[in-house]
């Protein structure tokens, strides 16, 4: 008698087929889901650092275009190394720290850290008309999960260039509406500093019921999407004033 | 096997029903009230809707097929485990190649997918038909099912992107100049973005299905 048709002769109810039954069922879908997640990890991978390189590219509006690209892998990589001209990392203290890829950095990982040991990426953008724009990395708390994003700031460090942000999962509709250009192009034009000669922080607030036309540090808070519209607001802040250190050095090397 | 039975044609009557049955009369939202839940959370846009009812009937198909091929195996104390492993498996097999080939529908999907395991529909089938029927009845009755879940997905999306957004599958409908603020007299309805008003939508959906097909009124 085979193993199988001794298989098959087994009672169904029995403990004993119960039991090797579900182990079978186990060990086939373990490997089955090993082997897809292996296969596909390369090309999950792959669209996850373009995704990212377009969030850095669409805060200084240079993205438009990539989604009539017939190859969107190259033509995300191929305009990043023509725009980024430098990434670095520094320190709260505004010291550029060696050794570490800016690229590479996890906000999510260095968010948790207390500010003086977090690893602040920076990148350096040069436009056509040969134009400077820093972009710093943002990260923060939605309603459901993480939102993150991008600002682009002009050499001043102060008045912001454009900005884009993404989430994993607010609210279709309603705190989803962070990621639209609509709700991102008030960010254009704002500043982030306050007073005329002594410059204070004040990042830029997110204003339920409209801001004022003509308010430099408020945009339209987003109807229904409360938590998440407080959530970039803390995330802007949050994000915003660990490089003070670091544009106070710059602003200074500029001046001199 | 010894016995020659006389083979039923692919796509008999039987089996056409098992196909248009749940786009109408046995519609799993509107007639059986299941899956009501996601049906509330996908349908503020329509692109997330299409893909949403796609990757469920997949689901619903496959899910149907292997229990229905595997169903005399299966002990009857841990059948429910087995459905769901099956079930699970399937939709991290949907996530996983939603990521990898198309990202940017992934992304706005997000954690729905994962959710498909909780989709009542999948389940109900395979406990009322997959567990006592052939697998190519059991394929047909997971893609009528899953098409007729759609289908309601698709219009309550329809409406509420329309009336909610003014835009349709992303495209704006509604001119930019009608709206209130640019000096017209139109304002979206806010009420159409938030999970009643879906409610309120399948209800009406309901209405107009049984007044129209009589035989669906309870006593």
């Amino acid at each position: 008698m085979s193993l199988i048709e001794k298989i098959k002769s087994m009672d169904r109810n029995s403990n004993a087929y119960t039991i090797m039954y579900s182990s079978a069922m186990v060990i086939i879908v373990a490997l089955l889901l090993a082997v897809a997640s292996t296969a596909l990890k390369p090309a999950q991978t792959k669209n996850v650092e373009t995704e990212k390189k377009i969030d850095i590219l669409r805060s200084i509006g240079m993205a438009e275009g990539v989604e009539k690209a017939t190859n969107k892998h190259s033509f995300v990589s191929e305009n990043f190394t023509k725009y980024i001209a430098e990434q670095y990392v520094v320190n709260s203290n505004g010291d550029t720290i060696t050794g570490v890829i800016a690229f590479n950095v996890d906000m999510k990982v260095e968010m948790a850290k207390p500010l003086e040991q977090r690893n602040l990426p920076v990148y350096k953008a040069k436009l056509d008309d040969g134009s400077v724009k820093y972009i710093i990395p943002l990260r923060g708390r939605g309603l459901w999960g993480p939102i993150w994003g991008y600002i682009a700031l002009n050499d001043d460090l102060n008045t912001i260039y454009g900005a884009t942000f993404a989430h994993q999962g607010e609210t279709p509709g309603l705190g989803a509406e962070i990621s639209t250009p609509e709700f991102q192009q008030q960010f254009k034009g704002k500043s982030i500093f306050q007073g005329d000669s002594i410059l204070t922080f004040t990042s830029v607030k997110v204003v339920k019921g409209g801001a004022t036309a003509n308010d430099p540090h408020g945009v339209d808070a987003i109807s229904g999407g409360t938590i998440t519209s407080k959530g970039l607001e803390s995330m802007l802040f949050d994000c915003l004033s660990g490089y003070q250190n670091y544009f106070d050095k710059v602003k200074k090397q500029l001046k001199s | 096997m010894s016995d020659v039975k006389e083979r039923e044609p692919w796509f008999s009557p039987k089996n056409i029903k098992l196909l248009t049955g749940p786009i109408n009369s046995q519609n799993p939202i509107t007639v059986l009230v299941l899956g009501i839940c996601s049906a509330l959370a996908v349908t503020v846009k329509l692109k997330p809707a299409i893909v949403m009812a796609i990757s469920v009937t997949v689901v619903t198909a496959f899910s149907n097929l292997i229990i229905s091929l595997i169903r005399k195996s299966i002990p009857n104390r841990i059948r429910i485990i087995v459905q769901l492993v099956v079930i699970a498996a399937l939709v991290i097999l949907v996530d996983q190649i939603l990521k990898a080939y198309v990202y940017d529908v992934s992304k706005q999907l997000s954690v729905f997918v994962g959710l498909i395991i909780t989709n009542c529909i999948i389940m109900g089938r395979l406990e009322a038909f997959a567990l006592g029927n052939k697998p190519w009845p059991s394929f047909l009755d997971g893609i009528g099912n899953g098409l007729g879940y759609g289908l309601i997905l698709v219009i309550v999306a329809f409406f509420r992107e329309l009336l909610g957004s003014g835009t349709i599958y992303g495209y704006r409908v509604i001119p930019t100049e009608w709206y209130i603020g640019n000096g017209g007299f139109y304002e979206n309805n806010g009420m159409m973005i938030l999970p009643p008003m879906a409610l309120i939508t399948v209800g009406i959906i309901i209405w107009i299905q049984r007044s129209r097909n009589r035989k669906l009124i309870e006593e």
